[in-house]
C-alpha cells in the first residue's frame, strides 16, 4: 500500500469516526450553552484539531471523551470573558454511556426553513456530520471563503432571528420533516450525480446522505417517509458499481451489468421498504421513488422490468408530489411500457418548464432514435450536451453525437 | 422574543379585495378581528396603515434639502399594509402566527428590539 493511499484510507476513517461523535457533542453543547453559534465553533475546533492530530497520533479509545476534552479546553480558553459559559463548561463532566440522542434538534435547527437551502446543507454537514469548511468546500467545489461566509451568515441568523433549537411541535413535524428530507436528498442528489470519474478524491456525499438517512430513521422511527427515503438512498447505492465502465464513464441503466449490483443491499433494502409501507400505511414520495428503484432493482434483465407497474408508481408520485420532472421520468417508463410515440407524445408539454434541463432533450433523443428520426435525434443531444456541465454525462452524450 | 409581523398586501389581493360584496368584506375583516382576538395575549402593539397612495416619503440628503415625493419610498406591486408587534418564545412561534394570519398573502417576520 502506498504513502497516500493508506493516508486516504486513514481519512475515510477518520471521517466516519468524527462524523460519529461531533453532532453529539454539537447537541450537548448547545444544550449546555444555550447558544448555537459559540457550541458549534468549539466543535469545529476540536474536530479539525482532530483531522491534525489523529492521522499522526492514531485515534483515541474514547474519540468522544477526547473531542470533548479538546472542546471544553478550547471553550475555557475563548469564552473567557463570558463567565457564564465558563461557569457551565468548568462544570461539564463527558457522561459514559453518552446522554441521550439529541441530534434530532440539532438536524431540526439545521434545516430551518428560515435559512436558504445552501445553508441549510452546509450547516448541517458541518454541524450534524461533523464535516470541516475545507471537505465541505471541496465537495461542493465552491471556495472556502464562501463556505465560511454562509456559515457564519447562518449562524447569525439562528442566534438573531431567534431560530429555535428544538423538534417542532405535532402540527408542525410533517412539513419540517419535508424540510429535512428535502436536505438530505438534496445532498444524496449531489453526490451522486458528480461521483466517480475526476471527483474520486472528493468527500463522499452519497455516503452522508445515507448516514444521515439512517440517523433520522433511528431517531423517527415512526415516519414511513423516513424510511422511504433511506430505502431510495440504499437502493441506487446498491447499483454503484455498475454506473461507471472501467474508463470512467457513466453507464447508463439499461447497460449496466447487474451481476456487479449488491443483490444482497437491494434485498435488504426493500424489506425496510416494504415494512415501513405496511406499519404505517402513508405512502408518501420518498416511499414511491425507493418503490420505483426496488422495481429496477429487481429487474432480473432491463427488458423484463416491470414497466407497467412504474407507470402505475409515477402516476401516483405524481398525484402526491406534481413536478416536471417526475413527469419526464413517468414518460420514460412509457416508453417501454407502451412505446416510443406515446412517451414522445408525453414530452411535448413540459417544454415550457424543462427547456433548459439536459435530460429532457437527451430523452427526447432517445425516443426519435427509436423512432428512426436520426437528424432530429442529434439536434436534441446537441441541445442536451450545451446544457450540461457534468463530465460524466457529457461524455455520454458526446460519445452518442459521434455514433451518428 | 419581539418580532414585528409586516403585512403585505399583493396587486391582485387588493384587486380580490375590491371585487368583494359588501357582506364577504365584512367577512374578511371579521377574519381579521378574530385573528388578533385569539393571539391577544401575545401582541404587544400593532399598526393598520391607510392606503399607499396616501404615502409621502421624505430623502435627506446631506448637506442639501431633503426631497419629498408623493408615494412609497420604494414602488412595487407589494406593499406594506400594517404592523403587529408580537412578543413570543422563538421563530417558530412567530411563524406559527403567521400561519394563521387570515388576510393578505405576504408576512414577513423580523426580529425587533
Amino acid at each position: 500500500m502506498t504513502g497516500a493511499n493508506s493516508e486516504r484510507v486513514s481519512q475515510e476513517a477518520l471521517a466516519r469516526v468524527v462524523r460519529d461523535h461531533a453532532g453529539r457533542l454539537a447537541a450537548s453543547l448547545v444544550s449546555l450553552l444555550g447558544d448555537f453559534s459559540a457550541a458549534e465553533d468549539l466543535v469545529q475546533d476540536a474536530v479539525e484539531t482532530a483531522l491534525r492530530r489523529w492521522p499522526v497520533e492514531g485515534v483515541p479509545d474514547r474519540p468522544d471523551a477526547w473531542l470533548f476534552t479538546v472542546a471544553r479546553r478550547r471553550g475555557l480558553d475563548v469564552l473567557r470573558r463570558e463567565t457564564n459559559y465558563r461557569a457551565k463548561l468548568a462544570q461539564l463532566q463527558w457522561v459514559e454511556p453518552a446522554p441521550k440522542d439529541d441530534r434530532l434538534q440539532l438536524i431540526f435547527t439545521c434545516c430551518h426553513p428560515a435559512l436558504s437551502l445552501e445553508a441549510r446543507i452546509a450547516l448541517t454537514l458541518r454541524v450534524v456530520c461533523g464535516l470541516s469548511t475545507a471537505q465541505i468546500a471541496a465537495a461542493f467545489l465552491v471556495p472556502e471563503t464562501t463556505v465560511a461566509q454562509r456559515l457564519t451568515r447562518a449562524k447569525r441568523k439562528i442566534t438573531e432571528a431567534g431560530i429555535p433549537y428544538r423538534i417542532p411541535d405535532g402540527g408542525d413535524l410533517s412539513e419540517r420533516l419535508d424540510g429535512v428530507l428535502a436536505v438530505i436528498y438534496l445532498l444524496f442528489n449531489e453526490g451522486y450525480l458528480s461521483s466517480g470519474g475526476t471527483r474520486a478524491q472528493a468527500r463522499d456525499l452519497v455516503d452522508d446522505a445515507e448516514w444521515l438517512a439512517s440517523l433520522l430513521a433511528g431517531l423517527m422511527p415512526d415516519e414511513p417517509e423516513v424510511a422511504g427515503l433511506l430505502a431510495l438512498i440504499r437502493l441506487h447505492r446498491a447499483r454503484g458499481a455498475a454506473r461507471f465502465d472501467d474508463r470512467e464513464q457513466l453507464v447508463l441503466l439499461a447497460d449496466q451489468d447487474r451481476g456487479l449490483w449488491d443483490h444482497e443491499a437491494i434485498g435488504a433494502a426493500t424489506a425496510l421498504l416494504v415494512r415501513a409501507a405496511r406499519a404505517h400505511r402513508r405512502p408518501g414520495p420518498y416511499q414511491l421513488q425507493a418503490a420505483i428503484a426496488a422495481c429496477h432493482a429487481e429487474a432480473e434483465s432491463f427488458e423484463s422490468t416491470d414497466w407497467p407497474q412504474i407507470v402505475v408508481l409515477y402516476d401516483m408520485l405524481l398525484h402526491l408530489a406534481p413536478s416536471p420532472i417526475t413527469r419526464l421520468h413517468r414518460a420514460i417508463a412509457l416508453r417501454y411500457a407502451v412505446s416510443p410515440e406515446a412517451a414522445l407524445d408525453e414530452l411535448k408539454d413540459l417544454d415550457r418548464d424543462l427547456e433548459n434541463y439536459p435530460l429532457l432533450h437527451a430523452t427526447r433523443a432517445e425516443l426519435l432514435r427509436a423512432l428512426g428520426r436520426s437528424q432530429e435525434a442529434r439536434e436534441c443531444d446537441e441541445r442536451a450536451l450545451a446544457l450540461t456541465a457534468n463530465p460524466a454525462q457529457q461524455a455520454l452524450l458526446a460519445e452518442r453525437l459521434s455514433w451518428n | 422574543m419581539k418580532y414585528v409581523l409586516m403585512f403585505v398586501e399583493t396587486e391582485e389581493f387588493a384587486k380580490e379585495l375590491e371585487a368583494m360584496g359588501a357582506l364577504e368584506r365584512e367577512d374578511a375583516y371579521a377574519a381579521v378581528g378574530r385573528w388578533f382576538a385569539e393571539h391577544a395575549t401575545k401582541i404587544t402593539h400593532h399598526t393598520h396603515l391607510a392606503p399607499v397612495h396616501t404615502a409621502t416619503t421624505m430623502r435627506l440628503r446631506r448637506g442639501d434639502e431633503p426631497v419629498v415625493t408623493d408615494g412609497p419610498f420604494v414602488e412595487g406591486k407589494e406593499v406594506v399594509t400594517g404592523f403587529a408587534e408580537v412578543e413570543v418564545a422563538d421563530l417558530d412561534e412567530a411563524l406559527k402566527m403567521a400561519r394563521s394570519w387570515p388576510a393578505c398573502p405576504i408576512v414577513e417576520i423580523r426580529p425587533a428590539s
